[in-house]
């Protein structure tokens, strides 16, 4: 454990009857990191993020932020912590405005609320101004997030978990769903906004160009088990994670 | 006048109240007994439609209606207590209690199960009054003349000072209820009703906003029992029974969630048209209310306050 440590998995285990999702995972990521899962479709990438956020409890093993346990905390508790999240279908507030979702989102980060003032406040408006400015939404601030393209409902869903300012931000397939023109502006777009800030990030990501671009670290997985983990061309030129996740070759790396 | 104080909540609610008690001089008395049972019923579908921007409707608020109606009754023969504006006030307190008590449990339910659960609750209480004899069995007992500050007003006014009573009281819960909608909180419970696992993941509670919104819908329901108690001066099971409780969200779908004054409207209506069928149509106001709900349903999904906040909205634009 390294003195940065900030999350910590340790020998977590879980099934679903015969089916095992996550295998003796063992993984210490550090302050500021930039994290890349891969895998193929259910090799435990998204159960590890569940178990992390506390939307799944681990059968066995411990997950520590800070040093501390939060391995059997809800969801709430969690992201209070200081873990966010967005998801791989966007969870937005679909018959709201994009403000009106970063409002939202404000509104539960703030710790005292008053029962009887307006929360369409100026100072509550400037602070989502500047979030809307940051990931370039300023455009769709006003509109129904219902009608607003793949691309930018991602951005939205990202960005309303940063409104807590956490301390991991973790995304769950950012890139999904949108098209392959559309991919790189996003990912710049989501780099961007996260730069300077020194939050430790973690996706879930099935591109490699994505993956190598984007992220200092992979870790691969494979049938619940982490196969491989280090630097882009370690991993993405090991023989198994050829074999298991991506299916090729040889992979140059970017990095 | 200014155009801040033109568009301050406050003002205009003082405004309203005040036409409307002015109003209540000129119209018949049947009316004002109308209004005010309307202004009683509106007061529990106002609960309903905070519970509804959680995303729950109670099929039961009979049993906070019921519980508010007997509170003021029991206080007026059992304690001497007559003042109308205190036993209000104490059977809002009272019922809230209540409502704080059992909220935590139906918090845990979602969707047909927390309206079954709370129907059950009315039900229950249903069975328990009709069985005590005590408290007038299925026939309820009569409330004593309600009094204003120590005054008893002479029969010809009582229905009017009522009214007054109800339309401020009334007035200044609606003006705290829109404050409340419009903060922090009263807008996670929209995100609640849209999105309870976002809000989790945001690091709010949607068990905690269904509790807050139960208990004030429960404050609210005993007050409107109290109100209707003490308006018929009489109280009885029926304040329970299960098609009361139906009348109650017939007011919240007509209503819908988005505007407060649109409840008091809707239960007008309500009032307005179990009046006049009961009279042009014995014994068929439930087909005309039911015909009405059908329209209201196929016409206006999201109820009357759709119409006032698009009014308000085109309003703002036009600014």
């Amino acid at each position: 454990m390294s003195k940065q440590s900030l999350l910590r998995a340790e020998n977590v285990n879980k099934s679903f009857g015969a089916v095992v999702a996550a295998n003796n995972i063992n993984i210490n990521i550090d302050k500021g990191e930039k994290v890349s899962l891969i895998g193929s479709n259910g090799a435990g990438k998204t159960t590890f993020m569940n178990m992390v956020t506390g939307y799944l409890k681990p059968d066995t093993g411990h997950i520590y932020l800070k040093n501390e346990e939060i391995t059997q905390l809800d969801p709430r508790i969690i992201t209070q912590k200081g873990i966010s999240r967005s998801f791989q279908i966007p969870q937005i507030f679909e018959p709201m405005t994009a403000w009106e979702n970063l409002l939202i989102a404000l509104g539960t980060s703030q710790k005292k609320h008053s029962y009887f003032k307006n929360a369409r406040s100026k100072e509550n408006g400037d602070f989502i101004d500047e979030i809307l400015n940051r990931f370039a939404l300023n455009e769709f601030a006003h509109r129904q997030v219902s009608e607003l393209p793949g691309g930018v409902r991602k951005l939205l869903d990202i960005a309303m978990a940063l409104v807590r300012k956490p301390d991991i931000l973790l995304l769950d397939e950012p890139t999904s769903g949108v098209g392959a023109e559309e991919k790189y502006p996003l990912m710049d777009t989501i780099a961007k906004a996260l730069s300077g800030q020194g939050l430790t990030v973690i996706f879930v990501e099935h591109d490699m160009d994505i993956v190598q671009n984007y992220s200092d670290r992979i870790i691969a997985f494979y049938q619940g088990a982490v196969i491989a983990d280090g630097n882009g061309s370690t991993v993405l030129n090991d023989s198994n994670v050829k074999k298991y996740v991506t299916g090729k070759t040889e992979v140059k790396a970017k990095l | 006048m200014s155009e801040k104080l033109y568009n301050n909540l406050l003002f205009q609610s003082i405004f309203l109240m005040s036409f409307l008690i002015l109003v209540g001089l000129l119209i018949p008395n049947w009316l004002v007994f109308v209004i005010t049972k309307a202004i009683a019923y509106g007061l529990v579908g106002l609960g309903i439609i905070t519970l509804m921007r959680g995303g729950l409707v109670s099929f039961g608020q009979g049993f906070v209606f019921g519980i508010g109606g007997y509170t003021a009754g029991l206080l007026g023969t059992q304690a001497g207590l007559t003042d109308a504006m205190l036993l209000l006030f104490v059977s809002f307190l009272f019922t809230g209690l209540v409502g704080l008590i059992i909220a935590p449990l139906l918090a845990r339910y979602r969707d047909i199960f927390f309206a079954m659960l709370s129907l059950a609750f009315s039900m229950v209480l249903y069975g328990i009054l009709i069985k005590i004899d005590a408290i007038g069995g299925s026939d309820g007992f009569v409330l004593p003349e309600s009094t204003y500050f120590g005054i008893k007003p002479s029969s010809e006014y009582a229905d009017y000072v009522l009214y007054v009573v109800a339309i401020i009281m009334t007035g200044f819960i609606s003006i705290l209820l829109r404050y409340y909608y419009d903060s922090t909180p009263g807008l996670i419970a929209l995100a609640v009703r849209e999105n309870e696992l976002r809000v989790e993941y945001l690091g709010s509670s949607a068990f905690n906003v269904a509790v807050l919104n139960f208990t004030i819908a429960a404050g609210l329901g005993g007050m409107g029992g109290a109100l209707n108690g003490i308006a018929l001066g009489h109280i009885d099971p029926e304040f329970t029974y299960w098609t009361t409780s139906g009348e109650f969200v017939f007011i919240s779908i007509l209503a819908g969630y988005l505007s407060v004054p649109a409840v008091f409207l809707a239960a007008l209506l309500l009032e307005l048209v179990r009046s006049f069928s009961g009279r042009y149509f014995p014994d068929t106001w439930q087909l005309i209310l039911g015909l009405f709900l059908i329209l209201s349903i196929i016409f206006i999904p999201s109820g009357i306050g759709s119409f006032f906040k698009q009014f308000f909205d085109r309003l703002k634009k036009s600014k």
